[in-house]
């Protein structure tokens, strides 16, 4: 750690960079935190509560950004955890605990349990096979929620009440579900931010290029790995909590394995690795669904290709995109 | 739970191993030699069972239709790989991933404007539509027999080709290392179109054969794609013996345990906890057995030789 400062007054090339990176994401939260402004100014109701999702999804984007774009692991079923999470808060609710200081360390417990056992078998493998195990381990998730059949089953399960936070009922207000949404984005993306600028970080990091060195090096690859599983498993338990609290209804779709897919979209169509891509990216996907699903019902064969293309053509995502721009105007 | 409804289960349990190995078979090969992870693989399942709707529809024979439906998805596949799949080839495994789950979206809502939502069905064909009778007068369906009998060609065909042929020399030589074949002068460009032509054959061949007794509807090939990978991980990524055994395997295992976890929980519990608990544990059960597989042999049962 001691050698980070000295690094960066010998090199003074990086200083105004890292600048430039932090001002991204301060202008974003900014605009975040002025939207209900707006809409009380004339924008269409609807869009407050369409951001409060984005938001909700950037949480879980970002989550697994942490171990897709900074550790190299390609998750397809981290929609369990977010399933996860819903489903705590849906059954605890109905069991008529609807405490959010109770709810939240027993979702945070489980995510964390659940990611450290599935995570200590599917770290075993790599590449392709760590796809189609977390694949595998998703979908299981999602038949034991239809199998939940005292809450609801297949058909899922709908909240009547919503959580309470030290027994303030601050959800129960658009604006105040918004602002609670948005003080836990903000305060996952500053540790998530936080432990990638880290040691752990770094070797997280450098294990992605390069595991075999790392290990040689003397760190236990497998370890840290696990452990950046299981706190991105349980930030997409905290977007399961909120999730459930937004649409007051759980169903096994929550974690289909469809969702984990569009869950590495958005992280992808961001820009992979950079953590407020990850938010960038849930916010633009969630706002270009709602836009095709108005247009057509069948509004999935024209977003389809655009990922396809999206794919084939661009590279870094709407992050890298926006870096060259403000590259090429600086220089 | 008597022999013969055992008897009878075992043999459904094929059937839908034999239904699994069919679409494993091609995307381990895919995977094994190209090194690339198709998700759109069960939406070639799933369109090769509605053409099979449609041509044994307008031609009124199955065998005829049969033959139609995998031309066309011969045909639609190689477009697919024209389009997009050669563009990937290179790209690491999140684009993979990426690109094909766009297909997959496309595809299943293409599939639903063209033929709709509603669950379509393909006639048994006349000359398989009896019965066999097994023993003490159960009877067993005769196509689920001609399943499993096309199944198990097809399988034989596969290590025939995979083993005995030049062309299947050059796959395996391709699994193992495709720079160096490539290097030894051999076109590796239309040995992945090969392969892949071959593994989207043998997916539109389960569907198809799967559309008498499964009901055609959008997103039949998710669930199937799933099992397939499961298949593939438990049997080793690009072994084709492996996915033939793990096929089986899970095949009998899902069909038995949701046939009979009921009954076997009974013994322990009572009758509603065993009946919610069996649910429950029935469709877990083969990534339990995944999970244990992994945990005991990261490289599934039998790992495809020369694969580091």
């Amino acid at each position: 750690m001691s050698t980070a400062p000295a690094l960066a007054e010998t090199v003074a090339a990086p200083a105004p960079r890292r600048r430039g990176r932090l001002l991204l994401p301060i202008l974003l939260f900014g605009l975040l935190a002025l939207a209900p402004l707006a809409v009380s100014l004339g924008m269409p109701s609807g869009w407050l509560a369409l951001l409060t999702r984005a938001m909700i999804f950037a949480i879980a984007a970002l989550s697994l950004d942490l171990i897709l774009g900074v550790g190299g692991l390609v998750s397809f079923g981290h929609a369990a955890f977010l399933g996860i999470g819903a489903y705590v808060t849906g059954i605890m609710i109905t069991e008529g605990q609807a405490e959010a200081l109770l709810i939240l360390p027993v979702v945070l417990g489980i995510c964390a349990l659940f990611a450290a056992i599935t995570g200590a078998i599917c770290l075993r493998t790599r590449g392709v096979t760590f796809i189609m195990i977390t694949l595998a381990f998703g979908q299981m998730v999602y038949f034991l929620a239809q199998a939940l059949s005292a809450y609801g089953g297949d058909d899922g399960l709908t909240l009547y009440a919503k959580s309470t936070i030290a027994g303030l009922d601050l959800f129960s207000t658009r604006t105040g579900f918004f602002y609670c949404v948005l003080a836990a984005l903000a305060g996952c993306y500053a540790l998530v931010r936080i432990l990638v600028a880290s040691r752990f970080g770094r070797i997280l990091r450098a294990a992605r290029e390069n595991p075999v060195r790392v290990s040689v090096t003397g760190f236990d690859v497998t370890r840290i790995r696990l452990v950046a599983y299981v706190i991105s498993g349980m930030v997409a338990g905290i977007a399961g909590f909120f999730l459930a609290n937004h649409t007051d209804f759980v169903s096994p779709a929550f974690m289909s394995w469809q969702r984990s897919g569009e869950l590495i979209f958005m992280a992808v169509l961001g820009g992979v690795g950079s953590l407020h891509g990850a938010i960038i990216g849930a916010i633009a996907y969630l706002i270009a669904e709602d836009g095709l699903s108005h247009l057509t019902e069948h509004w999935r064969v024209i977003f389809g290709p655009l990922i396809i293309l999206f794919v084939l053509f661009t590279r870094g995502g709407i992050v890298g995109m926006l870096r060259k721009l403000g590259g090429g105007g600086g220089a | 739970m008597t022999t013969g409804l055992l008897l009878v289960q075992i043999l459904n349990g094929l059937q839908f191993g034999i239904l699994l190995f069919l679409v494993a078979a091609g995307l381990t090969l895919v995977f094994g030699v190209m090194d690339f992870i198709n998700l759109a693989h069960g939406v070639q399942y799933m369109l090769g069972a509605y053409l099979a709707v449609t041509f044994v529809a307008l031609t009124g024979s199955f065998v005829l239709g049969l033959v139609l439906a995998l031309a066309a998805a011969l045909v639609f596949g190689l477009a697919l790989e024209f389009l997009v799949f050669r563009h990937l080839y290179e790209r690491d495994h999140l684009d993979q991933v990426l690109a094909t789950f766009g297909l997959i979206l496309l595809l299943n809502q293409g599939v639903k404007i063209i033929w709709g939502a509603a669950p379509l069905s393909v006639p048994v064909p006349e000359f398989l539509s009896g019965n066999v009778a097994l023993l003490d007068g159960i009877l067993y369906p005769t196509y689920r027999f001609a399943l499993i009998g096309a199944g198990l060609a097809v399988g034989l065909l596969l290590w025939f080709v995979v083993d005995r042929t030049r062309t299947g020399m050059l796959l395996r030589a391709g699994a193992s290392n495709a720079p160096m074949v490539s290097a030894l002068g051999v076109d590796i460009r239309k040995l992945f179109m090969i392969v892949f032509a071959f593994g989207t054959m043998l997916a539109g061949f389960a569907g198809a054969m799967a559309a008498p007794i499964l009901s055609v509807e959008p997103g039949m090939g998710d669930t199937v794609l799933i099992l397939a990978f499961v298949v593939i991980v438990i049997g080793g990524i690009g072994s084709i013996r492996g996915a033939f055994v793990a096929a089986l395997i899970v095949g009998l295992v899902d069909t038995l345990g949701r046939s009979f976890m009921n009954d076997l929980l009974r013994l322990f519990m009572s009758a509603p906890s065993a009946r919610a608990t069996g649910a429950a544990l029935s469709s877990m059960l083969i990534y339990l057995l995944m999970a244990v597989v992994l945990f005991l042999r990261p490289e599934g049962l039998l790992p495809s030789r020369g694969r580091t």
